[in-house]
């Protein structure tokens, strides 16, 4: 049973009609997005659906998802909100600026916010230099972009997600609490495979 | 700035809806090139025009098409939608002011090369973009500009968009075709080159977005037109990225050949706080520092002036620092880049920008020794010419000029 497959028929057709016939392998990134859309991040599952869709390994899958810093391994905040310190930003207070949000939201850079809505992460440039400061947020709803932007304009946008987190009724750290189970990619992968530690550790010494 | 030919959008409003941008000439050149012209003749009217690559490189556009192998088909079209240089922001504004003059340079430069399928890959963070894009390739699809038989004539054209997902070395062009074949962003080694072993293997041309939306325009007014700009070596417009310590920070498009002076200081208004220019970054992260000298200051800015400062135009995105900024904490920042962004794949790189980082962490943060701005242009010059791309190459450029420019920010 291909949860993905009978989730989302159509969409998956139309990615896979993009690539030449025996080259289905370019669909992993496409198909990436699409199983990361709902729960916010790559579940066991999903690695195995993909796959098995794409005749490929689910340890070639799994690589793909750790090599690009888009994709999540494992259940975080629901919305990743993206904050570029590049040399261009910083030099327009993207550094002052991404420290006063974290301390107004009470975490440090990379932590979530208690209620496990909102984590705050520095990453690379995002072609946005002119308008610094600014942000990008990565959600199920897809990714958008916050330029120009003020501490007291990112923590509007906080509120606004907040209220309406509310309006939604469940709250979302209870959820996670039950539902969703980190990736246990180790397991996966087998002996010579990196764990997810090996792999944290790699990203820190450059490679991804 | 009397005329526009890349950023038309600031001229003519609505001209990213096809409606608008067929008013204004849309999608003519395509149909001539598709109903009068042979394929290799498309591509000498490019190379006529002398349009350089402006992704960086600078390599003639004309014979990139040149050299794809006739021998093995089919073939394919990429367009370099991965702008992730810091301080890089121009292809994004032309696909999202003026974007059907950047497909109608894909499907033109596709039809040259006799490509039946184009890929548009963009960085992940394009998300919204992509999105758009689609849409406009759906009305080109109804409107008889992509699909089968178009014109009439024995001639087929798709173009897709594929997002990336956050990997600067996707800019590379062989690490581009291998993430769109569903691999890790890793380049190839070179040769053979992707005009003969591209995208699944077949004879590909990788394109700029900014190089491919010159392409229309010139089909349309010719060759010699496009020579009436920027300078003979370097003709044409070029779209400047100004960014960092200005007032007026932006994308400028002007004839290659403007010196830096009149990017800064008559189009970008100088610098706030009645501060000082000090350094310039002609590259985006990749660049040498150029000491913001007079003589400097009136360089043309094109292929082969940059490179008498000690440095590169690249991607045009100009960085300018101001006399309040220590150049420790500068390559500090463009180091830490590179160190995230580094593949992994080559040793050199991923270990050399790893330990750069940390001399450079010392450095900035008053913690590093006198021998440690040593071991660090030691690190520095074993990452040099040991590397399958340019990234590694890139990572050193800031770190080694601004040690030997600026040595009293290392003392």
């Amino acid at each position: 049973m291909n949860n993905l497959l009978s989730k989302y028929p159509q969409e998956i057709d139309k990615i896979l009609a993009k690539y030449p016939l025996g080259q289905k392998r370019a669909a992993v990134m496409p198909l990436l997005y699409l199983a990361q859309r709902e729960p916010g991040y790559i579940t066991k599952q999903a690695l195995q659906d993909i796959a098995d869709i794409l005749a490929i390994s689910i340890t070639e899958v799994a690589s793909i998802v750790g090599f690009y810093t888009l994709y999540r391994a494992e259940p975080g905040g629901k919305y990743r909100l993206q904050v570029c310190t590049d040399l261009p930003c910083a030099l327009r207070g993207a550094d002052q600026f991404l420290e006063k949000l974290c301390a107004n939201l009470g975490i440090k850079v990379g932590e979530t916010t208690p209620d496990g809505l909102v984590v705050v992460e520095e990453v690379m440039c995002l072609a946005g230099c002119d308008k610094a400061p600014l942000f990008q947020v990565q959600s199920g709803e897809g990714l958008n972009y916050h330029e120009n932007q003020t501490v007291e304009s990112a923590l509007a946008l906080v509120d606004q997600w907040r209220s309406e987190a509310r309006t939604a009724g469940a709250s979302l750290a209870s959820k996670e609490n039950g539902e969703l189970e980190p990736v246990n990619i180790k397991a996966e992968q087998g002996l010579t495979s990196l764990s997810n530690e090996d792999r944290l550790s790699i990203q820190e010494r450059g490679g991804k | 700035m009397s005329e526009y030919i890349l950023l038309r959008h600031r001229q003519i409003p609505g001209i990213n809806k096809l409606e608008v941008y067929r008013q204004n000439r849309g999608f003519e050149a395509f149909k001539k090139v598709v109903t009068t012209m042979q394929p290799d003749e498309v591509t000498e009217v490019v190379k006529a025009s002398g349009l350089r690559g402006r992704g960086g490189a600078g390599f003639p556009t004309g014979l990139k098409w040149a050299f794809t192998d006739k021998k093995a088909w089919p073939h394919y079209v990429v367009a370099n939608a991965d702008e992730s240089e810091p301080g890089t922001f121009k292809d994004r504004e032309i696909m999202e002011g003026n974007p059907f003059q950047f497909l109608e340079g894909v499907a033109i430069a596709a039809y040259a090369v006799q490509a039946n399928a184009a890929y548009v890959y963009l960085r992940g963070e394009f998300w919204q973009l992509a999105n758009s894009l689609d849409g406009c390739l759906a009305e080109m699809e109804s409107a008889g500009f992509l699909g089968e038989k178009l014109f009439g004539i024995e001639y087929s054209l798709r173009i897709y968009t594929h997002l990336g997902a956050g990997a600067y070395i996707c800019g590379e062009e062989t690490a581009l075709l291998e993430s769109i074949e569903g691999k890790l962003g890793q380049p190839r080694l070179r040769p053979p080159f992707p005009p003969a072993f591209g995208l699944f293997g077949k004879p590909t041309v990788v394109n700029n977005v900014e190089t491919l939306t010159n392409v229309p325009l010139i089909i349309d007014k010719g060759p010699q037109w496009f020579r009436t700009f920027g300078t003979e070596k370097s003709p044409g417009m070029k779209i400047f990225s100004l960014s960092g310590c200005i007032n007026h920070p932006g994308n400028y498009e002007l004839p290659l050949g403007t010196t830096f002076r009149e990017l800064i200081f008559d189009y970008g208004g100088g610098l706030p706080g009645g501060r000082n220019i000090k350094a310039i970054m002609p590259a985006g992260a990749s660049s040498s520092l150029i000491v913001a000298t007079e003589q400097a200051l009136d360089t043309p800015m094109d292929y082969e002036s940059v490179p008498r400062l000690g440095a590169q135009l690249g991607s045009a995105s100009i960085i300018v620092i101001d006399d309040s900024v220590k150049m420790d904490w500068v390559i500090n920042k463009t180091v830490h880049f590179f160190a995230h962004e580094s593949c992994g794949k080559c040793t050199p790189c991923r270990e050399g920008t790893y330990w750069m980082r940390h001399l450079t962490d010392r450095i900035a943060t008053g913690r590093g020794a006198v021998e440690d701005v040593q071991l660090l242009q030691a690190v520095a010059n074993q990452i040099k010419n040991k590397c399958l791309c340019a990234l590694g190459e890139f990572s050193i450029e800031a770190a080694l000029s601004s040690i030997e420019r600026f040595k009293e920010d290392f003392a």
